[in-house]
């Protein structure tokens, strides 16, 4: 039987992922403001209220708190509830009960309590949002053990990625990226996925890795295409999951290319391109040929509409980093 | 998980004005109030205004009612629904316009946007972006307020929604507690974005949760600006004299929860019904049937608020954009050794002494 594909954009593979995990399991759950009767602001549970009720997709006030310590007790039950907030700066009400308690349970209780919970957020920026509904917090996140960060960054991935972290008997943060949920790509509905274990080599190449995840991937390969263009051949990885980290891909790529830039929106300082460096800068010193750059956000709050682009790491500074890497 | 029954409405309210020149007033600003949200609407479809954009359409009678009952030196926090407030508070339209327009010349010099207003001289103590963010602020001004034995109160604005966020009750229970000078006002207009209020609260009655802290409330009918400002004045002078006070104002959205939200979690009668019962033409109809507004004061009224948004936007438009150098001005307050402060090609941007002194408009060579 050939595999069935269809081609949706991003929103709507992580709607038919959650809609293929609320059909093969009862205990599965959708949680959050407005993703009933309005489908979610970005429209990313349409439908599904309709089509399994709104005691499996509710409609919860606003209390992001609420939601999330809910969705743990529904797991300490046997539920796997998925979470949605509906914009990254909208997390925070909620930060106390992942970092204390979502986090923290299974090991407190030594393996006696599992919390498979899901927790959407759209994040990152592009859409000409401001602060509050642009931000990058991931790492927050990933310098919390016992928490999964994932972000997919095509179609295809969003389709397994959400499920597997449905499946998952950890907690995992679900990091959408915003300004892709209207790519399209052609997308397997057969596929299982993997891809919350393992980076993805998104394109091969021999001078340069290119590390990225979520948004920025599309940067990366328009990056790798225009240098390209110059006789330069770059490698574009696609972490997948930011915490933990498939060092392994990362590295294979590295002792090949000696050179390594690593791209993200949050901002530079303490970010995941930091952690990157430091365990490139372990496994592959032998091989580095230049130094480690990294590309993302300032040490600013994020910025007002019109400056977004400066912020957010364009193409032109991905190759200006690219250049400077080579360079050496 | 069915939702609750609706909330009985209070009766309309027709409350007598005594001072015509108040009761005009009153509709001046609502008319302003209007055509300007209209305007900014329009704003946003052209893409000269970014990122959020929630009008207080329906709502001007709340609006102008809460800001007239207030002393110039009492403080105003708001939700992100935040520009009838600034503009009632005083300021001018053509300052709110270049901020939503992200212009220098805007209220917050342009990095506020349309969520988050601040004016300190016109005691605006912002917008807020986040459902809730300012309601233990507002608090803690109210504290402060307190604890220099002040007169002044604090009017925090909040919508229907915020009452479910956790940081509201432990706000009220603060306030209550410290005996504050504040004043809690829920402007309930029957939506958080597109859920109910009987959907999402447990005591749809806003004004009863009061009672969990022992504090005073009252509900009023937001559309009736003449009410609003009674129901304020009472508010404000119980708060004077240290005690909280929640004041619910009903009133209606007659738009979407922004620009961009079409609203359709409301049926076509629904909405038909909403702009039937628009509280800007009833209170109109109310000044005209008393001899009040005559139809030359009507068309005059209209006509200085559609000159004065006219002027705001040439205003707006005709401010500049912030400079890209700026990005890092104001991150922290006074220089700070080895701040980050790194932009597109260019190796660093020193910090001014203190920031905003010199704007750093190039790179060091």
């Amino acid at each position: 039987m050939s595999p069935t594909t269809e081609r949706i954009t991003l929103a709507k593979a992580i709607n038919l992922g959650m809609r293929r995990a609320l059909e093969q399991d009862p205990k599965v759950m959708l949680m959050g403001e407005d993703i009933g009767k309005l489908g979610g602001v970005f429209r990313v549970t349409d439908g599904l209220q309709k089509d399994f009720g709104p005691d499996r997709v509710v409609d919860t006030p606003l209390a992001e708190s609420g939601i999330v310590g809910t969705a743990i007790g529904l797991a300490l039950r046997g539920y796997r509830p998925v979470c949605e907030i509906q914009f990254d700066g909208f997390i925070f009400p909620a930060f106390d009960q992942i970092t204390t308690q979502l986090a923290k349970m299974h090991y407190r209780s030594r393996g006696r309590l599992q919390l498979p919970v899901v927790i959407r957020v759209p994040f990152g920026g592009g859409i000409g949002a401001v602060e509050h509904h642009s931000e990058s917090p991931e790492v927050l996140f990933a310098h919390t053990a016992g928490l999964r960060v994932v972000s997919p960054a095509t179609p295809g991935d969003a389709f397994t990625m959400i499920q597997e972290a449905i499946a998952s008997p950890d907690p995992v943060l679900f990091f959408e990226p915003k300004g892709r949920y209207w790519d399209k790509a052609e997308v397997d509905l057969d596929a299982v996925g993997g891809g919350l274990d393992k980076a993805r080599v998104a394109r091969r190449g021999n001078d340069l890795t290119l590390v990225a995840h979520g948004p920025t991937v599309t940067t990366a390969l328009k990056a790798a295409e225009a240098a390209a263009a110059d006789g330069t051949s770059i490698e574009v990885i696609d972490l997948r999951s930011i915490s933990p980290l498939d060092t392994a891909t990362v590295a294979e790529s590295v002792r090949r290319t000696g050179r390594c830039v690593v791209v993200h929106e949050a901002p530079v300082l303490y970010g995941t391109g930091g952690e990157v460096a430091a365990r490139i800068t372990e496994e592959c010193f032998f091989h580095l040929e230049a130094p480690v750059l990294r590309v993302g956000g300032f040490h600013a709050p994020y910025p007002v509409a019109r400056l977004e682009h400066e912020y957010l790491p364009s193409l032109d500074r991905v190759l200006d980093a690219v250049d400077r890497t080579l360079a050496v | 998980m069915s939702a609750r029954p609706k909330t009985p409405r209070p009766p309309k309210s027709a409350a007598p004005c005594k001072d015509e020149d108040i009761a005009l007033a009153f509709y001046r600003q609502m008319v302003l109030i209007r055509r300007f949200e209209e305007r900014a609407a329009r704003g946003y479809a052209e893409a000269k205004i970014g990122g959020y954009c929630h009008l207080n359409l329906g709502e001007e009678a709340t609006v102008v009612g809460l800001m007239a009952a207030l002393q110039p030196d009492d403080y105003v926090y708001a939700s992100y629904r935040d520009h009838g407030y600034a503009l009632a508070r005083g300021i001018s339209p053509e300052r709110v316009m270049a901020e939503l327009y992200g212009r220098t010349d805007g209220v917050s010099k342009g990095w506020g946007g349309s969520m988050h207003l601040f004016d300190v001289d016109a005691r605006l103590m912002g917008g807020y972006g986040i459902v809730g963010g300012q309601v233990p602020l507002a608090t803690g001004a109210a504290l402060a307020v307190a604890h220099r034995g002040g007169a002044e109160a604090v009017l925090c604005q909040m919508g229907d929604g915020t009452t479910n966020i956790g940081a509201f009750h432990e706000s009220l229970n603060l306030a209550s507690l410290w005996d504050l000078p504040i004043v809690f006002v829920v402007s309930n207009n029957g939506l958080g974005m597109g859920t109910t209020v009987e959907g999402s609260s447990a005591e749809p009655d806003l004004f009863k949760r009061a009672s969990a802290y022992r504090m005073a409330s009252e509900r009023v009918d937001g559309n009736d600006p003449v009410a609003v400002h009674a129901a304020a004045l009472r508010a404000l002078t119980h708060a004077r004299s240290g005690k909280p006070f929640l004041l619910e104002t009903v009133t209606e959205r007659l738009k979407g929860h922004s620009v961009v939200d079409p609203a359709g979690y409301r049926t076509r009668e629904q909405k038909a019904q909403l702009l039937a019962g628009d509280a800007l033409s009833a209170y109109a109809a109310r000044l005209t049937e008393r001899a009040i507004l005559t139809d030359d004061a009507t068309r005059e009224i209209d006509e200085a608020a559609m000159a004065a948004v006219d002027a705001s936007v040439r205003f707006a438009d005709a401010s500049a954009h912030p400079a890209t150098s700026t990005l890092f001005d104001y991150t922290y307050a006074t220089a700070v050794p080895n701040d980050s402060r790194r932009l597109p090609g260019q190796p660093l941007f020193p910090a001014a002494a203190r920031p905003g002194e010199t704007m750093s408009e190039k790179a060091p060579a």
